[in-house]
């Protein structure tokens, strides 16, 4: 009897090591796909430049309603749309985990020894790069048409990390529909249903204090607007870093809770399978 | 929990009474997949789980794989258990799913580099080796194009690679053949049979298709309704039917019962089965049988549209155990005899494809 195919397996490495490698791996097989994909990406740059102008352009004269506080929109607009493309690019990653699953790629990863946390962290952590560039993206285009960031580049490094954390929130909530539902269309539906509303109920447009008090509440209660709202103080003179840690501290404990809970799915994914 | 060493058993996978039963929305008590599954496999061999589609062969292949939990027993790989150390079996096998699960929108080579590195395998390693089997697997013309732009052949041939590049102990083949065109599918056995020679690995491969089984397998068992019904080698199966089988199809007048009454009254054939359109039986001498079985027929006024007599193949030795004609395509084909469990109630398709179906 050869013993030779058993000595070979790889040696156990620690777990956090291991999960970083993993994710590393993963998330470059991600990445790597979409670098061969350069219509992908122009497309991803195009659509927050449509966003900002659209709304921009739509919503100019809001600044003149009394109440507003007067100064440029399309300062006041930047950290919305970040915060908007972000929850949008992010929504859909769902279904690229059924397409995972109809191939056969996922199952081909359960039953290798990779860690299964770095299965979900990797889901959005190419996301979150995406994400990143793109509010990179918007930031410079709201400088191009005229827009001024107080906060300087802590600011805007501020903006980008609560738009990334706000991505990662849905990229994994999405996630997780996908490995539960495993239809594209209860994803859509979801997505579709969610995305107006969530957008709408925050102050990325419109600054709460011009909206009824019913939703003054709901915003308070929207992860879409801390991001805004922890994006917009560190844009403007003088931050409030108070609120910010504390809007910003929430989005992060909210990803992680997202992302353990994508990470949760597996089990009902292994009864079903 | 008994401590094996992985020495002293000659058995590479252990699977003890393995039930399965997937909960399906519109089907009451859900569909049992693995009903008692019970296989031992022996260290070196290339051991086939034959059946029809829906048999219950790729859910217990989930089963062994980690990939999914059984209701109720227990199996090991190698000594692991698959439920309470689950790591440990993923660094032995080699599985090679149903599906591709390949990531088209890399290379194939990518696609191996990265399987190396999700089993720890470091960055020098992972390519060596990706370099090594692109070449044994004769992929090395298109390593560095996408696996989308490969033929299904070519990319069989790389999801066996991706099972075997961490040098598994126990390699899993589910149903590895189909889907290829016949030249492919010579390919694909012709690799299977050099891995089970050289390497000393242990196969355990499912199929639908008889020929694949008798050619590839040293030991088989065959599944029905998520349990093993017959095992054995290729040769003890055939052989434990004695004489030839004589298939009848019937003309469309005739009726199976009363033919099969007729024909039961014959001296010379025995074990009369009927199946659809078409009744079996063995016969110690089926070319001189068949004078008499066409004139018995003839005078009940029940005539044949054909005969053929055949030596004894798995198809006869399915129909033997399971009371069915083996049809690879459709596992719930028609009941031999009344009392047979009704159809349909075992799958093992994966639950995506189920879903679509149940639509």
């Amino acid at each position: 009897m050869t013993t030779a195919p058993l000595t070979a397996p790889a040696s156990r490495k620690l777990a956090m090591p291991r999960l970083l490698a993993d994710t590393w791996f993963l998330t470059g097989r991600r990445l790597h796909a979409l670098a061969r994909q350069p219509a992908v990406i122009v497309g991803n740059l195009v659509q927050p430049a449509i966003w900002l102008f659209l709304f921009g352009s739509l919503f100019r004269r809001v600044v003149d309603i009394p109440g507003f506080g007067g100064g440029s929109y399309l300062g006041y607009l930047v950290p919305g749309v970040i915060a908007m493309n972000a929850m949008n690019a992010s929504m859909w990653a769902g279904v690229g985990m059924i397409e995972e699953i109809d191939r056969g790629t996922l199952n081909r990863f359960l039953t290798s020894p990779v860690s299964r946390v770095a299965l979900m962290t990797s889901g959005v952590a190419d996301q979150a790069v995406t994400t990143a560039l793109q509010s990179v993206a918007i930031l410079l285009l709201g400088l191009l048409g005229g827009a001024h960031y107080p906060g300087g580049i802590g600011g805007c490094a501020v903006v980008v990390a609560a738009g990334v954390l706000l991505g990662t929130v849905f990229g994994a909530l999405s996630n997780a529909m996908g490995m539960t539902l495993k239809q594209r269309e209860a994803i859509i539906g979801f997505n579709v249903l969610l995305m107006l509303p969530l957008t709408f109920l925050s102050s990325a447009f419109m600054p709460s204090t011009l909206m009824p008090h019913w939703m003054r509440v709901i915003t308070a209660c929207n992860p879409l607007d801390w991001a805004v709202r922890a994006g917009r103080s560190a844009l403007a003179t003088g931050t409030d870093w108070g609120s910010v840690a504390a809007r910003g501290g929430g989005l992060l404990a909210l990803a992680v809770v997202c992302i353990a809970i994508s990470v949760a799915t597996f089990r009902s994914y292994q009864k079903s399978v | 929990m008994t401590i094996r060493g992985t020495t002293t058993d000659p058995c590479a996978v252990r699977a003890h009474d393995l039930g399965k039963t997937y909960s399906v929305r519109g089907v009451k008590g859900g569909v049992r997949a693995l009903d008692g599954l019970d296989i031992a496999v022996e260290r070196g061999i290339v051991f086939g789980l034959l059946g029809p589609n829906g048999a219950g062969k790729s859910t217990a292949v989930k089963v062994l794989t980690t990939l999914t939990r059984p209701d109720r027993g227990s199996a090991e790989v190698e000594g692991a258990d698959v439920l309470r150390n689950p790591g440990r079996v993923r660094r032995l096998i080699g599985v090679v799913a149903q599906r591709s699960g390949s990531d088209p929108r890399a290379t194939g080579r990518e696609n191996l580099i990265l399987q190396a590195r999700m089993h720890g395998m470091g960055g020098h390693a992972a390519r060596t080796r990706a370099t090594e089997l692109l070449d044994r697997f004769d992929l090395t013309e298109v390593a560095d194009r996408l696996v989308k732009t490969y033929s299904g052949g070519t990319q069989r041939r790389l999801d066996v690679a991706l099972g075997l590049v961490h040098r598994p102990a126990v390699l899993f083949l589910d149903e590895p053949t189909t889907g290829l065109d016949p030249e492919a599918r010579a390919a694909m056995w012709t690799e299977i049979q050099r891995l089970a020679s050289g390497d000393g690995l242990t196969v355990v491969l499912t199929t639908h298709y008889l020929e694949e089984a008798d050619r590839l397998a040293q030991r088989l068992a065959i599944v029905d309704h998520g349990h093993v019904v017959a095992g054995g080698t290729p040769d003890e199966l055939k052989g434990e039917l004695r004489g030839d089988a004589v298939h009848l199809e019937l003309a469309s007048g005739s009726v199976p019962a009363e033919v099969r009454a007729v024909l039961e009254a014959l001296p010379s054939v025995r074990e009369v089965r009927v199946a659809g359109r078409g009744v079996s039986a063995r016969s110690d001498n089926g070319a001189a049988a068949v004078p008499a079985v066409l004139a018995a027929l003839e005078r009940a006024g029940m005539p044949a549209a054909a005969v053929t007599v055949a030596r004894p193949s798995l198809d006869d030795v399915f129909l033997r155990y399971t009371g069915r004609r083996y049809t690879p395509d459709n596992g719930q084909d028609t009941p031999a005899t009344p009392g047979t469990r009704p159809s349909g109630d075992v799958a093992d398709t994966d639950p995506t494809v189920r879903q679509e179906a149940a639509k």
